[in-house]
């Protein structure tokens, strides 16, 4: 081989799986000329645990906790799609008071989610300020979900018929302890004095300026523009037949949202907006979803505002009193022969739904989240499958960073929003 | 503002003619069967359609049907289930195919129709052994290299047949056949129609 025929040849790398801007398991076969990525092969499945086959194995109830295990920065939106569904066949009513706990429940961790997206894409292309800004406020709304439900990510909170209980009425303080004294506790303590509600309005009070802060970082700052403007562009057409959802969808400019277009809960009671993109690359993406932080924001003070002057003062029920799907109370059951059976029997065989098939989906943060279960009318499903997002988001990589150099790729996966708990399932 | 579902139905139907084997209205949500020789077909003619419109493609799955109620199943074994959206008229649609040979489910490729269902077949092909004619790429999506069946299928057991373990000696991971003792803690019950329903 002479000097003049030297031999050009395509690199193969491999991205991953243990790769911290993976976001997670992803393995990325990646062909590359030079620096420019001639082909991007995701392999996937290094997270399957094979949920709808275990769903198969549980009872309807005892399946709730899987949910939260899916995409695990939404706990709580997966578990409402998945509610929807079982209450779609059986045709159960949710009372009011419940819709608008799951509301504001979704939109909270809607926030959890951005929150967090926010974080590590800004990690991933050198920013890491953000990161610790994001959470700190994470911190406070997971000490919302611990107040209510006792758990900070998994919490199985939204159960068929409503939601597991009420909000309470304090919320946790911190307490003294070695490294905190007097007035380090009263500075912390100081919004925690009232109820769970008072301390989520306080927060949202303050998130948006919270919000503006984290668009001084970033929005104006010549590094992030350089790094997301014109990368991972997709126009609309595209999108479409990519099947991508959510801010994905809305960042190349259409207009699409479940909590507007098909509203369930009570959506179509809040005022909100949906924020759209123009040129479909990564930077509109990251304006959609600062947005959207803005209007979940809005819907949760709105939801705060409704709780808060509940016409039953709080009293409501926040789940169905049908004891084919929700227990009894407590007391009822221990002084009560007909209670104690029902008790006895949903937590043993479970609850029966009527044989069907149903496509339940929500405005999840990453785009819609479908739960599509057939049930034979026993107590387990028949099947169930999890439209996750970012399955079809990520298939979309491939396409997305063609063409790009290398280090765009893990701009496009940071801008993705992809978690591997929904993907792999 | 949306169609209701009975008026969808009548435009679904108005369109396809008989290719429409069953429909049925449930939950608001409206199923169609179509037969499999008409699967591209149908596809192709619910995406462009100018009333219909079904530009996004949801969800694309398979089904097992052979323990539908324990046993009573009579029809073929597999099928596969489209869930469509329209974005330009905002409505849905479930679409229902059911493969002619249980010994091997092949239908065409959706791949030219909707590129979203690439993965989704994919994923269809690896836990169900549906197989995709067309399809570009048809390898297998979430399972492990070298995996051996189709797991989703209802006679493949929830443990699995094998285990991965470290030997030491060989000093690499060996699989073997499986060591977890099948158990059933809470039974599977089908009652009688409307046990439980509100």
């Amino acid at each position: 081989m002479t000097a003049s025929t030297a031999e050009i040849r395509n690199y193969t790398i491999n991205f991953g799986p243990q790769h911290p801007a993976a976001h997670g398991v992803l393995r990325l076969v990646l062909e590359l000329d030079g620096e420019v990525i001639e082909r991007a092969d995701p392999h996937i499945g290094l997270l399957h645990r094979g949920t709808e086959k275990l769903a198969e194995t549980r009872t309807f109830l005892q399946n709730v906790p899987y949910m939260d295990r899916l995409d695990y920065m939404s706990m709580m939106q997966n578990e409402h799609a998945y509610c929807m569904a079982i209450e779609r066949l059986m045709g159960i009513e949710v009372p009011e008071r419940a819709q608008y706990i799951r509301v504001m429940f979704d939109e909270i961790t809607r926030i959890l989610n951005h929150l967090l997206w926010l974080g590590t894409h800004a990690l991933d292309i050198g920013a890491m300020t953000v990161f610790l800004y994001a959470f700190r406020e994470r911190e406070d709304l997971m000490d919302v979900y611990e107040a209510v439900t006792g758990a900070r990510m998994h919490a199985a909170y939204y159960r068929p018929g409503g939601v597991y209980r009420d909000l309470p009425d304090a919320m946790p303080q911190y307490q003294a302890s070695k490294k905190k004294n007097e007035s380090d506790l009263r500075r912390l303590n100081e919004n925690r004095q009232g109820s769970v509600l008072d301390f989520i309005e306080d927060f949202s009070r303050r998130f948006f300026g919270y919000v503006d802060e984290y668009e001084t970082l970033l929005t104006d700052n010549r590094i992030w523009k350089q790094r997301t403007v014109g990368i991972g562009v997709v126009d609309a057409d595209r999108a479409k037949a990519l099947g991508f959802t959510g801010p994905m969808l809305r960042g190349s400019g259409i207009v699409w949202d479940l909590r507007k277009m098909q509203p369930y809960a009570v959506y179509d009671k809040l005022d909100f907006e949906i924020p759209i993109g123009r040129t479909g690359d990564s930077y509109d993406r990251y304006l959609v979803r600062m947005e959207e932080m803005r209007q979940s924001n809005r819907i949760i003070q709105q939801c705060v505002a409704w709780l808060k002057t509940d016409a039953t003062k709080g009293a409501g029920p926040v789940i169905s009193d049908n004891h084919k799907v929700a227990p009894p109370s407590r007391e009822a059951m221990k002084s009560n022969m007909e209670e104690l059976i029902h008790h006895f029997k949903l937590f043993t065989e479970g609850m029966h739904v009527p044989e069907g098939e149903c496509y339940a989906a929500v405005e999840h943060s990453k785009g819609e989240f479908g739960v599509y279960m057939i049930s034979d009318g026993a107590n387990k499903p028949y099947r169930l499958k999890l439209r996750a997002p970012g399955f079809s988001h990520l298939a979309g990589l491939d396409e997305m960073s063609r063409g790009h150099m290398i280090a765009d790729v893990v701009a496009i996966i940071g801008t993705l929003d992809i978690v591997f708990g929904d993907i792999d399932r | 503002m949306p169609l209701t579902p009975e008026v969808l139905l009548e435009r679904v139907i108005d369109t396809l003619g008989d290719k429409v084997l069953t429909s049925k209205i449930a939950q608001e949500q409206i199923t169609i069967e179509v037969p499999v020789g008409d699967w591209l077909e149908v596809c192709a003619t619910l995406r462009d359609t100018p009333v219909l419109a079904f530009d996004l493609m949801m969800d694309l799955c398979g089904v097992d049907y052979s323990t539908y109620k324990d046993g009573e199943w009579a029809g073929q074994r597999f099928a596969v289930v489209l869930n469509l959206l329209s974005i330009k008229r905002n409505h849905r649609l479930r679409v229902r195919t059911f493969c002619a040979d249980d010994e091997l489910p092949i239908l065409p490729s959706l791949m030219e129709i909707w590129p979203a269902v690439n993965w989704f077949e994919r994923e269809a092909f690896d836990l169900f052994g549906i197989v995709f004619d067309g399809h570009p790429d048809l390898r297998r999506i979430l399972t492990d290299y070298g995996f051996i069946g189709h797991p989703f299928r209802k006679d493949f057991p929830i443990s699995g047949h094998v285990e991965m373990r470290y030997d030491p000696e060989l000093k690499r991971v060996v699989y073997q056949p499986v060591s977890i003792e099948p158990r059933v803690v809470t039974p599977r019950i089908v009652r009688e129609d409307n046990y439980g329903a509100a």
